[in-house]
């Protein structure tokens, strides 16, 4: 298997953190989120994957095929389901804020401190 | 076998039957089957408690059991500690639902429902055998906590409060699984009985330790370590009264038994050989919680975030009791658990009828406008003591029991240092008893962050008031009795080796075999405990007649920014790491 997912889930995380850490829009730190969500997708699929091997459906393969590890793609498409759960959450908020007081920068909140 | 099940199954159907009849609008309703489910979670959770105290229950998903000792279905697994803080979490929900009861600002039945399935969220994470069933319950509580953080979305603090909380965990969860998929990777497994087999086999290297590192700093982002505890003061400073007390009392406390069961069903094998190491970097980051904790919890003028950073500085000394890595710690933090969570809860309840009855959680606002509330200035001042750790009630005997563990393993110089963080805590409180309640001594400055969460609940729910009281007098005396029930001191320690024992825990969940584990003797606090606890409560006197604790550079840290805040818990996890990773 290559070094290569893994360094890419890496990738992802940090920018993702940056992303949240640097931010000035709602919107966009939410998306920031979502991109730190995805490289746990791409590291749960890169230790499954088996090359050459296909997908795990045996159906109209024999047992004995080589096949991916289909844990880990259940256990992506739950953490999708639970990412979007709070990407819907943050939104949601993201549009109240605006609503409410005209703004999506998370500094103009400011309403709690020390 | 069914009651596990059905301990998970009954609050998260009501909360769906809620969610589904809530353009019914009627209020009757959706107090009395909330109240009702989470009163069935107690009796469930402590029948299964009970029933667990001399071997575990293990329940099968589907039936799916271990063959050969190969585990392939899911597995429910309780044990007396698991169960009891399911059954604790219950009562919370419980009190917390009898305060929102017939409260006009949670109109509809949405309320109610977030509330069933933060606590089915909570029972799952504690009864789970499985580590990625672990991480979704996680998930379940977590989600409708932050919702129910920003229930008064109207207002700027909620708003800013609930962003703030779902953001930090919402990456601390993540962090989680990415620890977790190492796991995976490694083993092959997410059974936590099979993991901990498999990880036993070979030294730890650097995988294994970042694993662990990865998993417990998610799980300290809920339970508000220090440096991962920004948003916690911020959501329990703007959640409705009812919320908080469940919050502040079982939420966090989840986190650490998350890291205390991860680490003694999986890693204490491999990290066995170094646990000198994992000792210091978990009790440095408690010491550190202990203290910053208290130092802000006795600067703050607004009561509800006072009480949200005594809550800070509990999850110190908690960490600190869990970081011993022994039976005798984990006894003590148990205790320590239901003592404590009961009269923060009450404290919380009591700010919340303060708050009903004079419009104000400012405590410079409040100065002298309690005098004729004698009952609450009674519990503020109960549970003041309570906290300082007075002997010999509930938060004195946990705290008592984590000192004298420690002190077996040549640590007993914590124990001055949790002294001073329970004195700073208990100051804090009895500070207020003196300016809101009895008016006497220097008045304290109105600060800019008092400014939050000022509007108050709604001004007809004032009737409610006498009810509020009485729940918070019944939790606080609760938690004040709590270190006189007789017997608790074994029976935590029972409780406490059979849960930090691989051997057994692998044996029930993987080959059925009930073990018997030795209890050990549990004793009561020693000489030095009761001495460091007269000393605490008259060092808590003291802070409550001081004016200010001048700790301006540390309040200036807590930014309210939630870019700063998830920068400390990228760095924190970063460091944790790190350091363990260099260790193995």
């Amino acid at each position: 298997v290559s070094v290569l997912p893994y360094l890419v889930a890496v990738w992802l995380l940090c920018a993702g953190i940056y992303g949240v850490v640097s931010s000035r829009h709602l919107v966009h730190l939410v998306t920031c989120l979502a991109v730190a969500q995805s490289s746990t997708y791409v590291l749960l699929l890169g230790i499954g994957y088996r090359r050459g091997a296909q997908a795990p459906i045996f159906g109209d393969i024999p047992t004995s095929a080589r096949v991916v590890d289909p844990v880990v793609q259940a256990l992506t498409l739950t953490d999708v389901v639970v990412s979007a759960t709070v990407t819907a959450l943050l939104l949601a908020i993201a549009v109240q804020a605006h609503k409410r007081f005209g703004s999506v920068d998370p500094d103009d909140l400011n309403a709690l401190r020390g | 076998m069914a009651l596990a099940s059905l301990a998970i199954l009954v609050p998260l159907l009501c909360a769906i039957l809620l969610a589904a009849t809530t353009s019914l609008r009627r209020r009757r309703i959706a107090d009395v089957v909330a109240l009702a489910a989470a009163g069935t979670v107690v009796v469930l959770c402590a029948a299964l408690a009970a029933r667990a105290a001399g071997h575990p229950v293990v329940a099968w998903m589907g039936g799916w059991r271990p063959r050969g000792g190969v585990a392939l279905g899911i597995d429910l697994y309780a044990d007396a500690l698991g169960a009891g803080l399911a059954a604790f979490a219950g009562v919370l929900a419980v009190a917390g639902l009898a305060v929102a009861w017939n409260q006009v600002d949670v109109a509809g039945h949405l309320f109610h429902a977030l509330v069933l399935t933060v606590l089915a969220g909570m029972v799952g994470f504690c009864l789970s055998g499985d580590l990625f069933t672990m991480f979704v319950f996680l998930e379940l509580m977590a989600v409708p906590a932050y919702a129910l953080a920003g229930f008064r979305v109207a207002e700027r603090a909620p708003l800013e409060g609930a962003l703030n909380f779902a953001i930090t965990n919402a990456l601390g969860a993540l962090l989680v699984l990415v620890g977790i998929a190492l796991v995976y990777g490694r083993t092959g497994a997410l059974n936590m009985a099979q993991i901990g087999q498999a990880l036993a086999g070979r030294p730890a290297d650097a995988l294994v330790a970042v694993a662990f590192a990865l998993i417990a700093c998610g799980l300290f982002a809920k339970a508000a370590i220090v440096p991962f505890h920004f948003w916690l003061a911020d959501a329990y400073a703007v959640a409705p009264t009812s919320i908080c007390l469940l919050f502040a009392g079982a939420l966090s406390e989840l986190g650490l038994y998350g890291v205390a069961r991860v680490y003694w069903t999986m890693f204490a094998g491999p990290l066995g050989p170094h646990a000198e190491a994992v000792r210091d970097v978990l009790l440095a980051l408690g010491l550190l919680t202990a203290l910053i904790g208290g130092a802000m919890c006795a600067t703050q003028r607004h009561l509800k975030r006072l009480v949200a950073f005594a809550t800070v500085a509990h999850m110190g000394v908690l960490l600190c009791g869990v970081a011993l890595l022994d039976g005798a710690g984990a006894a003590g933090v148990a205790v320590f658990v239901v003592g404590d969570g009961l009269v923060k809860a009450g404290l919380f309840v009591a700010v919340g009828a303060l708050e009903h009855r004079r419009g104000s959680v400012d405590e410079a606002r409040l100065y002298g406008r309690g005098r004729d509330l004698p009952v609450l200035g009674a519990v503020f001042c109960a549970s003041g003591l309570a906290l300082a750790a007075v002997p010999p009630f509930g938060p004195f005997l946990g705290r008592a029991l984590i000192e004298d563990a420690a002190a077996e393993h040549g640590l007993a110089w914590i124990a001055p240092v949790l002294a001073v963080s329970t004195a700073l805590i208990g100051g804090a409180v009895l500070r207020v008893v003196r300016t809101v309640f009895l008016g006497r001594g220097p008045v304290p400055p109105p600060t800019r962050s008092t400014a939050a969460g000022e509007a108050g609940e709604d001004p007809a729910e004032r009737g409610r008031a006498p009810v509020a009281t009485l729940i918070s007098v019944v939790l606080v005396a609760a938690g004040l009795a709590w270190g006189l029930v007789p017997g608790l001191v074994d029976g935590a320690a029972a409780a406490a080796a059979r849960f930090v024992d691989r051997g057994a825990y692998a044996a029930g969940v993987l080959r059925g075999v009930a073990t018997d584990v030795a209890a050990p003797a549990g004793h009561g606090p020693t000489t030095t405990a009761w001495l460091w606890g007269a000393g605490s409560a008259l060092l808590a006197l003291a802070v409550a007649w001081a004016p200010t604790v001048p700790v301006g550079p540390l309040r200036a840290l807590h930014s309210g920014r939630i870019g700063d805040y998830v920068a400390w818990l990228a760095a924190g996890t970063a460091l944790v790491a790190g350091v363990l990773a260099l260790a193995v």
